[in-house]
């Protein structure tokens, strides 16, 4: 059995302890803004917050988050999230939009950690994250966009 | 489509005859609205016509016959509908339409489907006439209810007006009436110079969901009591079970059975962990005997045995062979290898079935041809066609992978739903490796150019063989093949291109700009090479060559201009061109490249021109082209699909078949050439030029032509 937060609420999961993160959110907790994209943390489109910190959740066995602390796409806040939807809507970011929400996650992340991220920032935090319809371009805009926004 | 069609499904959808099965897309098991776009299930929606319901509540419901995976249908599909009907971009909504090959057909294609860059192309004044007729009938309903003439009532941003009387109305008042109102037998489209939307950025309508998360694809629908299904496939094409055994797989917890489908061994289980843990455990023999075993190595060398033979004529103008037994010629030679690609979507394929009461079955997929994956999927589960409803999904992507003849992947899925006894909702997936390793590629292709130039600089003929499979899979020609080549837009006296089809186990399919992907590289940069030779600009000496062809020109001239092409580049790079027609739309590159730290191209900076007709959503059309550039530029860089010696396919997931990512993409900037000619698609058209214009620049900066993709091979070799 193990016990942990999701976006606050307390769970708890008690099937195969080898199961990712990602298939007990999807499949188990029914929460289906996070998303499959490879199953080998190649292309981030499973990101979600631990205990802070942006994880692929695709690639972390469930039993090993003990006591961690989970957000979702569906359940990320503060004022770092809300600067990125707002920037990503403002800049139309998405194109099919199946990785977003682990875009998402990685830029909030990355505000929190870095609330003026240069260029060479941006490349580090979101290079894990691809996006087939190649709407880096904007991605980029989107978070100088949001962290100017942060400002004042 | 006639208007008088859009009469008859307006009659069939108020008759509730089969037209309106499929509309009902919302079944209270699925967790949430099946598209995540606002509006989706409302059931107070008045129907105006096929393509337009209107609600109480004054939203405006567009039903897409175009599947919605990132290139905008749902956004221009709604501008067209909301000019004509004078609505306020803040009431549309978007749905993507139920599934029937007549009442929602592509109008170049004659069934149901998307593809090929033509969503707002066929659909230009289909559109705006549903639009329109909605309209009439709105304002026939108010002048009935005012009592006025329907001639003295004004609409404007979603507000029906009588100026004399000082009435004025919502859309939503007036919906449930408008319906019994005659539809005009031709309305009335408005002259271009007065659109209002057309040709504005309005935001689009698919943003926010796919921002908050809360946009549902097909993975997302997970009703109760799941089961979901993997399927094993071999590593080699063409090859099949010899034999299986499951004893470790089903002792797998949550793995529920195991069974042998046409297409290799499914796995079915409670969740998706223990599906794929079980299909790991499995243990098969593979019969290779009708497997391809020949390496891209041996393919290779056996396509360019073709290039002496005679091949399928595609184009012969002039006399080239004479041409080349010309005195005081200089020739250039070349041959380029293209490699096998996988579209790789970031959505790998799958789809949910689900049996009704009734016995009839509800499947959600990312159709992009619905009509055809409804036949298919009928033939299989052994029923009626209207016993089977396609409801059409947002997909994460497909670059062409979901346009399939035959719909080779519901012939899976079907299959696999069919050796269940049905009585669980079944959601069949493929995982990333399935996706790279499951074939229906861009073929690989060999391409030998040759090139005759005179005593004056003149290039007086050009030959161009084109070896690879046929992806409609004819046994002549296949316009696919040479699409580019033989329509080659340089003026040129004594031009001859010729093509072989080559039979191949490992499935073909087009690939986002078909033919254009290996052509436009190859007329790209053979002629860039040629221009080198004569010591001509590569602006000027393509410009020469395009006497016919203004729009080309036009699109060359803009890039050229937005680069300040001719100005000086900064130490360590080097500029290339390229210009390229595909699907009516004319885009027009140039890249300013450096040696990057692998030693491969670092691409700085696109300037990208595109004329693509009347621009519906400038947006969505630069939006198009950053995410045409970026795809085309990974692919050129990066990927290739390789048979190992023995057959075996070597790639399996995104850490050997490498997508770009952001710290690899260039800034691209895009300017639209303003145009009253009849729209046409960019989906696909800003992938092509990308390529030839990375690898003219690089033999500009190295010496060395890239002839061989992708580029990494040949750098790191």
């Amino acid at each position: 059995m193990v016990t942990f937060t999701l976006n606050g609420q307390e769970r708890t999961f008690d099937g195969d302890p080898d199961t990712p993160l990602l298939w007990v959110i999807r499949d188990f907790e029914k929460l289906t803004g996070t998303k499959y994209g490879c199953g080998v943390a190649q292309c981030g489109a499973c990101t979600v917050h631990l205990d802070g910190m942006p994880r692929r959740s695709c690639v972390t066995p469930i039993a090993t988050i003990e006591g961690s602390d989970v957000v979702t796409i569906e359940g990320v806040s503060g004022k770092e999230a809300d600067a990125v939807k707002t920037a990503w809507a403002g800049l139309d970011v998405p194109q099919c939009g199946y990785c977003q929400s682990g875009q998402v996650m990685s830029a909030v992340a990355l505000l929190q950690m870095v609330p003026k991220p240069t260029d060479a920032d941006i490349d580090g935090a979101m290079t894990g994250n691809i996006c087939r319809c190649a709407t880096y371009h904007r991605i980029r805009a989107a978070i100088h966009n949001a962290a100017n926004s942060m400002e004042g | 489509m006639t208007i008088q069609d859009i009469n008859t499904t307006r009659r069939g959808f108020l008759a509730g005859s089969g037209l309106v099965i499929g509309v009902a897309i919302a079944p209270k098991f699925v967790s949430a609205a099946p598209t995540g776009v606002r509006g989706g299930g409302d059931p107070a929606l008045a129907p105006m016509n096929a393509f337009v319901k209107i609600g109480t509540d004054d939203t405006v419901t567009v039903l897409a016959k175009h599947i919605e995976f990132g290139q905008g249908p749902f956004t221009g599909l709604a501008t067209l509908v909301a000019e004509e009907l004078d609505a306020d971009w803040s009431q549309m909504r978007a749905v993507h339409s139920p599934t029937d090959n007549k009442v929602y057909a592509n109008l170049m294609f004659g069934l149901q489907g998307t593809g090929g860059s033509s969503s707002i192309a066929n659909s230009y004044e289909q559109m705006r006439k549903a639009g329109a007729t909605a309209r009439a009938m709105l304002v026939a309903a108010a002048a009935e209810d005012w009592k006025v003439p329907a001639s003295e009532i004004t609409v404007q941003k979603g507000r029906i007006k009588h100026a004399a009387s000082g009435k004025e109305s919502g859309f939503g008042a007036f919906a449930e009436k408008a319906v019994r109102q005659t539809p005009p037998a031709e309305p009335k489209l408005k002259d271009p110079k007065d659109f209002v939307l057309i040709g504005t950025d309005l935001p689009k309508l698919d943003t926010q969901g796919k921002t908050n998360g809360t946009a549902i694809f097909t993975l997302d629908i997970t009703p109760d009591n799941l089961l979901i299904a993997v399927v094993a496939h071999p590593e080699h094409f063409g090859a099949t079970v010899k034999s299986f055994d499951d004893a470790e797989a089903r002792k797998v917890q949550g793995v529920v059975d195991v069974k042998q489908v046409p297409s290799g061994i499914a796995v079915y289980a409670d969740n998706t962990f223990a599906a794929l843990k079980g299909r790991d455990a499995l243990s098969i023999e593979w019969d290779l005997s009708k497997a391809e075993t020949r390496s891209s190595e041996e393919l290779s060398a056996d396509y360019r045995k073709l290039f002496g033979e005679k091949g399928l004529e595609a184009t012969n103008n002039g006399n080239v062979d004479n041409a080349f037994k010309a005195s005081g010629l200089q020739t250039v030679e070349a041959e380029i290898v293209f490699p096998f690609l996988a579209h790789a979507p970031m959505e790998p394929l799958d789809a949910v079935f689900i049996k009704a009461d009734d016995g009839s079955v509800d499947i959600y997929n990312g159709a992009q041809f619905p009509g055809m994956d409804q036949e298919v999927a009928a033939k299989i589960l052994g029923l009626d066609e209207a016993k089977v409803r396609v409801n059409t999904q947002l997909a994460g992507g497909s670059f062409g992978r979901k346009a399939q003849f035959g719909s080779p992947y519901m012939q899976e899925a079907a299959a696999v739903y069919a050796a269940t006894d049905q009585t669980r909702p079944l959601k069949h997936m493929w995982t990333r490796e399935d996706d790279i390793r499951g074939g229906y590629y861009r073929p690989m292709y060999a391409h030998r150019m040759r090139g005759a130039i005179n005593a004056q600089g003149q290039i007086t003929a050009w030959e161009q063989v084109i070896v690879g499979q046929s992806i409609m899979g004819k046994a002549d020609l296949d316009p696919t093949s040479v699409e580019g080549a033989s329509n080659l837009p340089y003026t040129i006296p004594n031009l001859k291109v010729s093509a072989h089809n080559v039979q191949l186990s490992v499935p073909p399919l087009w690939w986002r700009s078909v033919g254009h992907t290996h052509t436009g590289f190859a007329v790209e940069t053979f002629v860039d090479e040629l221009f080198q030779k004569i010591g001509k600009d590569p602006v000027e000496g393509r410009l020469a060559l395009l006497g016919e062809k203004p729009r080309h020109a036009g699109v060359l001239k803009k890039a050229a201009e937005m680069a300040n092409w001719g100005s000086p580049v900064p130490e360590g790079r080097a500029r290339g061109v390229a210009v390229v027609e595909s699907f009516g739309t004319f885009v027009g590159q140039i890249v300013e490249v450096s040696i990057g730290p692998e030693g491969t191209p670092r691409v700085h900076k696109v300037w990208c021109a595109v004329d693509c007709g009347v621009a519906v959503n400038p947006n969505v059309i630069k939006a198009q082209m950053e995410g045409g550039v970026g795809y085309g530029l990974g692919a050129v860089l990066f990927d290739a699909v390789t048979l190992a010696k023995g057959g075996k396919i070597v790639q399996s997931n995104f850490h050997d078949y490498r997508s770009i990512r952001i710290n690899e993409m260039p800034d691209v900037a895009v300017e639209i050439i303003q145009s009253s000619e009849k729209p046409s698609g960019v989906g696909e058209p800003g992938v092509p030029p990308v390529g030839p214009a990375v690898a003219n620049a690089w033999r500009h900066l190295t010496g060395a032509p890239v002839r061989q993709l992708p580029i990494v091979n040949i750098v790191s070799a």
